[in-house]
């Protein structure tokens, strides 16, 4: 055989078994901000020490996990390993990693907890680990508020107590709003549950609008029309297109922003120094002062051809030091539980704002009502998020009275639900 | 002495080989066959692609139509009928979206009849006024013609980024107008400037090719023609509504109705521009059909697939004018 044609043996060989090679693992994995690179120096100490394995990891946005990620489960292919938040609904596509880890004992007891997030209804499956637990919560920006002289209100002030210091700063430091929420229905609802919502009917499925919830979001729109919420965020899209506020705060064009604890590196590493932030939580309402708890998985996919390759690498990642390791240097709030009680966490930031802010976050976890802890798991939350963010752009964008857009909520809620329980 | 090669002939080698080396089955094939049994196999790759990427994705497309559920397999989804028909054509006045079961798909169809009507009118009337423009005798004119085909070469995403950046809150737009004296303008977060603004891209977008088109068709008026009118002394005006007009009508219809189909299928560079905002104001018919079908929390791909064989019966409709109107062009 001469040279060429092994050359071109050996190309059509590698193309046919590139899809399913022994010791190739392919996660997916997306970025808020540096865990990427923490994520890419962790798997190359796996490999090297595990030579026999190959683990690549492909970057890609968050709207590639959201929109492109779902089709390619449905047809049964995808990565071996994905980093996902769309926990529940596609739980049924997760690997069983129970015997493919060296000790399931040890994932059940230290990341047991978030399991019903991400499985199936009644499974008892291993299906990844969280690397990352989230809370909602809002941040302030102290320098604004310090130079407009309005003293930031203490714990256990309520929603319309923030939001008219805020507008006091807003006016006046001239700045295009008083706060901002992130579009998105998970954002909302914490507030909505602060005002007393329950969006759960007692057949589990998704319950009306209640007073509560009714109550928040007509106060929302009422805020956006007085030009207090910043109106950009919410208007500028339709559908539920996610749309953070993140920028405007870092731009110092609001005071206040309701996002959570997953934001703390970006406006670390953006604000710098350029003006001191601070977690403030989450604003009270008549029934509490609570955020959503939330976060990003790890999972295996059960479409892999490498399960013991990927139970090597999920054990790797799980391991107590690495978790540890990947949340000091990403600034994020570990799962692990046996890290968050060993505690001792050393956030590698030297800006004090963020320190400031981890540990704040750590503190609010206090404040989460059961009824926000059990949105994680209840596979109808995200008909709720997304049946909600559309109807409010379009009161917000004046489309609508904000009194006619909570039967329409209901009915889309509604309409969602009855195509998700649609089986053969 | 040999010769020696030409560099033609070289490089025409290996397609007389492959003549010489298909003469014998396509020979046999025609004695076989006949005329028409050539024509068959000439067309047959081309409609073999047709087939794969259009036929079968339209017969999927409407077996998804009629299932239900969240599942992507057809196989797994359960049969629904018409309902999905049904539900985008539930409407107690179909003028008014409110009264329609679904809102959104009626307010999209608003929204897209609205914007084919602005943006085919006005690129229509823009790409008219360059064409005429850019066939007099003007300096630089190869100059001129590139810059309004430009941006017919950009991808419509780097359009609506590029459109975004200047018209945002704190756009070079507004920047300009706060330098000027003037008040900044919510260009994209107010209904009607964001409506404005993606009728004023798409045209900006796409009027370049349209304008060739009617250039084309201006440089095919016999010249003659203009100078008897000029020996007549007739007025510049009657000369374009008596002479020019009537003669670029043929060119005239295709850029219509080229344009209406291009922009009844309106989505990108708006999507990226607006998102469909503020509210819905810029959600047209396709964005309606992304977002139910694949970027919605809790996807309903069936009822998507159904909206969009709707929207595949007006773009047929449209396309069996285009073809009726060429074919009538074509036959003068």
């Amino acid at each position: 055989m001469n040279r060429a044609r092994m050359l071109a043996t050996a190309s059509v060989l590698a193309l046919l078994g590139a899809g399913a090679q022994a010791g190739e693992v392919r996660m997916m994995w997306y970025s808020d901000g540096i865990e990427g690179e923490v994520m890419q120096d962790l798997l190359n100490r796996f490999m090297e020490e595990n030579p026999d394995i190959n683990v690549t990891l492909d970057n890609v946005a968050y709207q590639v996990i959201m929109e492109q990620l779902p089709i390619q489960l449905a047809s049964g292919e995808g990565p071996d390993i994905a980093r996902v938040t769309n926990l529940k609904e596609q739980a049924e596509h997760w690997l069983d990693l129970t015997d493919y880890v060296e000790d399931p004992e040890y994932w059940r007891t230290n990341f047991g907890d978030q399991f019903d997030w991400m499985r199936p209804d009644d499974s008892d499956i291993i299906p990844g680990f969280m690397t990352q637990l989230t809370l909602t919560g809002g941040f302030a920006n102290a320098t604004l508020f310090e130079q407009a002289g309005v003293a930031m209100p203490g714990e256990g002030a309520t929603w319309e107590e923030w939001v008219e210091a805020a507008t006091q700063v807003q006016e006046s430091q001239q700045t295009a709003g008083a706060f901002s929420i992130d579009r998105s229905g998970h954002r909302i609802t914490g507030p909505m549950i602060s005002y007393g919502a329950n969006l759960v009917g007692e057949d589990g499925k998704p319950a009306p609008l209640d007073d509560a919830a009714k109550a928040f979001i007509t106060q929302l729109v009422q805020w956006t029309d007085e030009g207090k919420n910043l109106r950009d965020v919410w208007v500028s899209a339709a559908g539920t297109t996610y749309i953070p506020g993140a920028d405007e705060f870092i731009n110092a064009n609001i005071p206040l922003y309701y996002s959570g604890s997953w934001q703390i590196a970006n406006l670390s590493t953006k604000i710098g120094d350029a003006f001191d932030w601070v977690a403030i939580g989450s604003p009270c309402g008549d029934a509490g002062c609570t955020g959503l708890p939330g976060g990003a998985a790890l999972v295996g996919i059960k479409y892999t051809q490498n399960p013991e390759d990927v139970g090597k690498v999920m054990d790797f990642l799980a391991r107590e030091d690495i978790v540890k390791e990947f949340s000091e240097r990403t600034l994020f709030l570990p799962a692990h539980k046996g890290v968050v009680e060993a505690g001792g966490l050393n956030f590698q930031t030297e800006d004090p704002s963020a320190k400031a802010a981890l540990e704040a976050f750590v503190g609010f976890t206090g404040t989460i009502m059961p009824e926000a802890n059990a949105m994680p798991a209840w596979r109808y939350a995200n008909a709720v998020y997304g049946g909600m963010v559309n109807r409010i752009s379009q009161a917000m964008a004046g489309e609508m009275a904000v009194e006619d857009i909570f039967a329409r909520i209901d009915s889309d809620i509604a309409e969602q639900v009855a195509a998700a329980d649609q089986t053969k | 002495m040999r010769p020696a090669t030409s560099a033609g002939a070289v490089v025409t080698a290996p397609l007389r080989w492959l003549a010489r080396a298909t003469d014998v089955p396509l020979s046999a094939w025609q004695r076989l066959t006949g005329q028409r049994g050539m024509i068959a196999l000439f067309l047959l790759p081309n409609m073999a692609i047709f087939g794969i990427f259009v036929l079968v994705p339209l017969v999927i497309n409407l077996l998804y139509s009629t299932t239900g559920g969240t599942e992507f397999f057809l196989s797994d989804r359960p049969q629904v009928g018409a309902d999905h028909y049904a539900r985008l054509l539930d409407c107690g006045n179909y003028l008014d979206p409110n009264s329609c079961r679904d809102d959104m798909f009626w307010i999209a169809v608003s929204n897209t009849a609205r914007f084919v009507f602005f943006q085919v009118a006005v690129m229509t009337l823009a790409a008219l006024i360059t064409a005429l423009i850019l066939n007099r005798a003007l300096p630089g004119k190869g100059f001129w013609r590139a810059v309004f085909f430009f941006p017919v070469l950009l991808s419509p995403v780097v359009v609506g980024l590029i459109w975004k950046w200047i018209l945002q809150r704190q756009g070079l737009a507004n920047l300009f107008m706060v330098e000027l004296g003037l008040e900044p303008v919510n260009w994209l977060t107010d209904r009607l400037w964001a409506f404005v603004a993606a009728v004023g891209v798409s045209v900006w977008a796409h009027m370049g090719f349209y304008t060739l088109i009617l250039l084309a068709g201006l440089q095919a008026i016999p010249r003659d023609l203009y100078e008897a009118a000029e020996m007549d002394g007739t007025r510049p005006f009657r000369v374009f509504w008596r002479i020019t007009l009537p003669l670029l009508m043929p060119n005239l219809l295709v850029v219509i109705v080229l344009s209406l189909i291009r922009a009844v299928q309106i989505f990108d560079e708006a999507y990226v521009l607006t998102g469909g905002g503020p509210g819905t104001s810029t959600m047209f018919m396709t964005q309606y059909i992304y977002e139910v079908g694949f970027a919605n929390l809790l996807r309903n791909p069936g009822l998507a697939a159904a909206a969009s064989i709707l929207m595949a019966c007006v773009l047929i409709v449209l396309t069996l004018l285009q073809l009726y109107l060429s074919r009538r062009s074509g036959a003068k």
